[in-house]
């Protein structure tokens, strides 16, 4: 007696908290072909890695009525565990106790878990599935929101953290995920907005559904609010897998070493770049033809598709990449390229993950609308984000890098470590049509036949300045190679900037345009 | 690895001009779909937010200073007063007291000064 009656009862107490939101509520979550918060966690972490924490918290709201009801763990599981070995945090809202509503003492098992990754300095994955603010418990879960914002504030940078959509998460709810680093969203599960459809035909008049309010694809595609879509729940946690590999657990450390390997022969480097610079490529093959076994694990893939971001490993370590896209948009700047460039620069900084810059576009695309929007705003930050980048940059010049675009995407000019220009490199003040047109202006208006004139132009200038020699003369470009040589150099340049080190101003935090 | 071929259907390349130089390239949703910018027109009202009108404070053909209240439109809990962006003659007025206007009605027109000479 004694120590096995009490061991019984603490088995009895657990079966009774981990049914959840009970059998009813299980079967709905089911039916929407959503997995049960345990589920999800159980299918993310290494086989009987998880540990739970505060399985047994209880509210203590009493007005309403509240104090009549039991919601077990109050609606959210919290603990830890590791993926592929590597340990962390994790919190998922059981949208089968109460809707996953927030509360006052599911915010503190949040924020308990939020403090332990933080202090342990390992990785965050939130699991979002909730209905939003617990209206019966007031202000206090309003205060739960904003304790969450703080220290998904306090550790950015620190800790990497991850927030999976998988269900509603509306209203303030949303800024938890909009202040980590990485979004992943799930097609038809994951909804995200702050303003619902009922509320916007109520004030607003105007008919919306909620998948095309919010749904996956609108944050995939549309907002850039998430950076990982996916078909179904399980693709998803094999892309946050994926993901905890790539990336170091905190910003002191390295992300997981692995065995370096060659790129698949099918990626055949000298191939993939047209020699006109008006024809389009896809640039992720020139990407997969220089890294670790054609691994690229692309970022934001269908949001401002015009530039690509992502990571790759060199003689098996992490390294970040940003490249034009010319398959897309023709690979221009733009207001959404640029902002997602820069946060990504800005993450591979924060975690010390080298930058490879891949170069090849026209400028920054024209237009009323992008003017409007803020171009001139949102492409500095990709300027901030190059500047400020102390990690080792390194950057190749595909093809075009006319003007502005040219000093943005990691020039000599802000400190790139390495530049490289492959022959086929036309680093300009503008496109040869463009600078002909100005240049020459007199001499094809006054010609007796000024299109004739202004061929003859374009070609004197394109022959002139259309390559890379003009800049590799003042040093803007250190050496200017084959296509072949750019994985060998790459690493090469990765290898003797191991030790980098560069000393910035003093102060306390710069003020980027964002 | 698959070759991008600008030729093939498929691809839906189309040309896009900057600087003067065409590039043959694909255009996303979100580029495709872009408002068309229209130059706004300053002597017409419209509602730059849905709510219901809780009073109109003009009639036809009154002349309006720039800074008059025009009307009352109710809308995020606010009762908020709309001003007449320039003197002219009230032309036309397209909302009635109680009605509800969603966001975009055109409620006030008003006429240029030199339009009456």
């Amino acid at each position: 007696m004694g120590l096995k009656r009490k061991i019984l009862e603490l088995h009895k107490k657990r079966e009774e908290v981990l049914k959840g939101g009970g059998d009813k509520a299980i079967e709905k979550q089911t039916a929407m072909g959503k997995m049960t918060a345990r589920e999800r966690i159980i299918s993310l972490c290494d086989p009987d890695s998880f540990h739970e924490y505060d399985l047994f918290v209880e509210h203590e709201a009493r007005d309403f009525d509240m104090d009549k009801k039991i919601l077990h763990g109050d609606g959210v599981i919290i603990g830890t565990g590791t993926i592929y070995g590597a340990p962390v945090c994790i919190f998922a809202q059981d949208f089968t106790v109460a809707g996953g509503s927030l509360g006052l003492m599911h915010a503190r098992k949040i924020t308990k878990i939020m403090d332990h990754a933080l202090k342990m300095k390992v990785p965050l994955i939130g699991i979002n599935d909730s209905g939003g603010a617990r209206i019966q418990e007031g202000v206090n879960s309003l205060a739960g929101y904003g304790e969450i914002f703080f220290r998904n504030t306090l550790s950015s940078g620190v800790i990497p953290q991850i927030s999976v959509i998988l269900g509603p998460c509306a209203g303030g709810a949303v800024y938890s995920p909009a202040l980590t680093d990485f979004v992943f969203v799930v097609d038809k599960i994951s909804k995200m907005f702050i303003t619902g459809p009922e509320v916007i035909r109520t004030v607003l008049g105007e008919e919306i559904s909620m998948e095309d309010l919010g749904g996956a694809r609108v944050h995939s595609e549309i907002t850039g609010n998430a950076h990982f879509f996916s078909k179904s729940e399980a693709e998803c946690f094999d892309q946050i897998k994926k993901l905890v590999t790539f990336i170091p657990r905190n910003n002191m450390g390295k992300a997981m070493k692995f065995e370096p390997k060659e790129p698949k022969p099918e990626y055949k480097i000298s191939e993939i770049v047209p020699g006109d610079p008006r024809q389009p490529y896809d640039v992720r093959d020139v990407i997969k033809a220089i890294v670790d076994d054609s691994d690229f694990f692309e970022i934001q893939e269908l949001w401002a598709a015009n530039i690509v971001i992502g990571f790759g490993r060199m003689n098996g370590d992490t390294i970040g990449f940003v490249a034009n896209q010319p398959l897309v948009l023709a690979g221009v700047l733009d207001v959404d390229s640029s902002d997602k460039a820069a946060r990504f620069v800005r993450y591979c900084n924060a975690f010390d993950i080298p930058i490879i810059t891949l170069v090849d576009l026209p400028g920054y695309l024209p237009g009323i609308d992008q003017e409007h929007a803020g171009v001139i705003r949102h492409g500095a930050k990709l300027l901030y984000a190059y500047s400020e980048a102390t990690v080792p940059k390194m950057t190749v010049i595909l093809r075009k890098a006319y003007g502005g675009g040219y000093i943005a995407m990691s020039s000599r000019h802000l400190r790139a470590d390495f530049v490289f220009a492959w022959p086929t490199a036309e680093i300009a003040v503008m496109g040869p049509e463009g600078a002909a047109n100005i240049i020459f202006r007199k001499e094809i208006m006054s010609a007796e036949d000024p299109e004739k004139m202004r061929k003859l132009k374009v070609k004197e200038y394109k022959e002139k300045f259309a390559n890379p020699y003009v800049a590799a003369a003042r040093g803007y470009v250190d050496s200017v190679i084959e296509p072949e040589e750019t994985r060998r150099l790459l690493l090469h340049s990765i290898e003797v900037s191991g030790s980098k080190s560069v000393f910035l101003p003093k102060k306390k935090h710069g003020i980027p345009p964002f | 690895m698959k070759k991008v071929n600008c030729e093939d259907k498929k691809v839906r390349c189309k040309s896009l001009y900057i600087d003067g130089t065409k590039y043959r390239t694909t255009l996303h949703k979100k580029y495709l779909t872009r408002k068309q910018y229209a130059k706004p027109e300053k002597n017409k009202v419209y509602s730059f937010i849905p709510g219901t009108i809780l009073k109109i404070n003009v009639s036809l053909g009154q002349c309006v200073k720039k800074g008059d209240s025009l009307l009352v439109l109710e809308a995020m809990k606010m009762q908020n007063i709309i001003l007449s962006p320039l003197e002219g003659v009230i032309k036309s007025i397209n909302v009635k007291e109680g009605e509800r206007a969603p966001k975009g009605t055109l409620m006030v027109e008003i006429g240029y000064t030199h339009e009456l000479t």
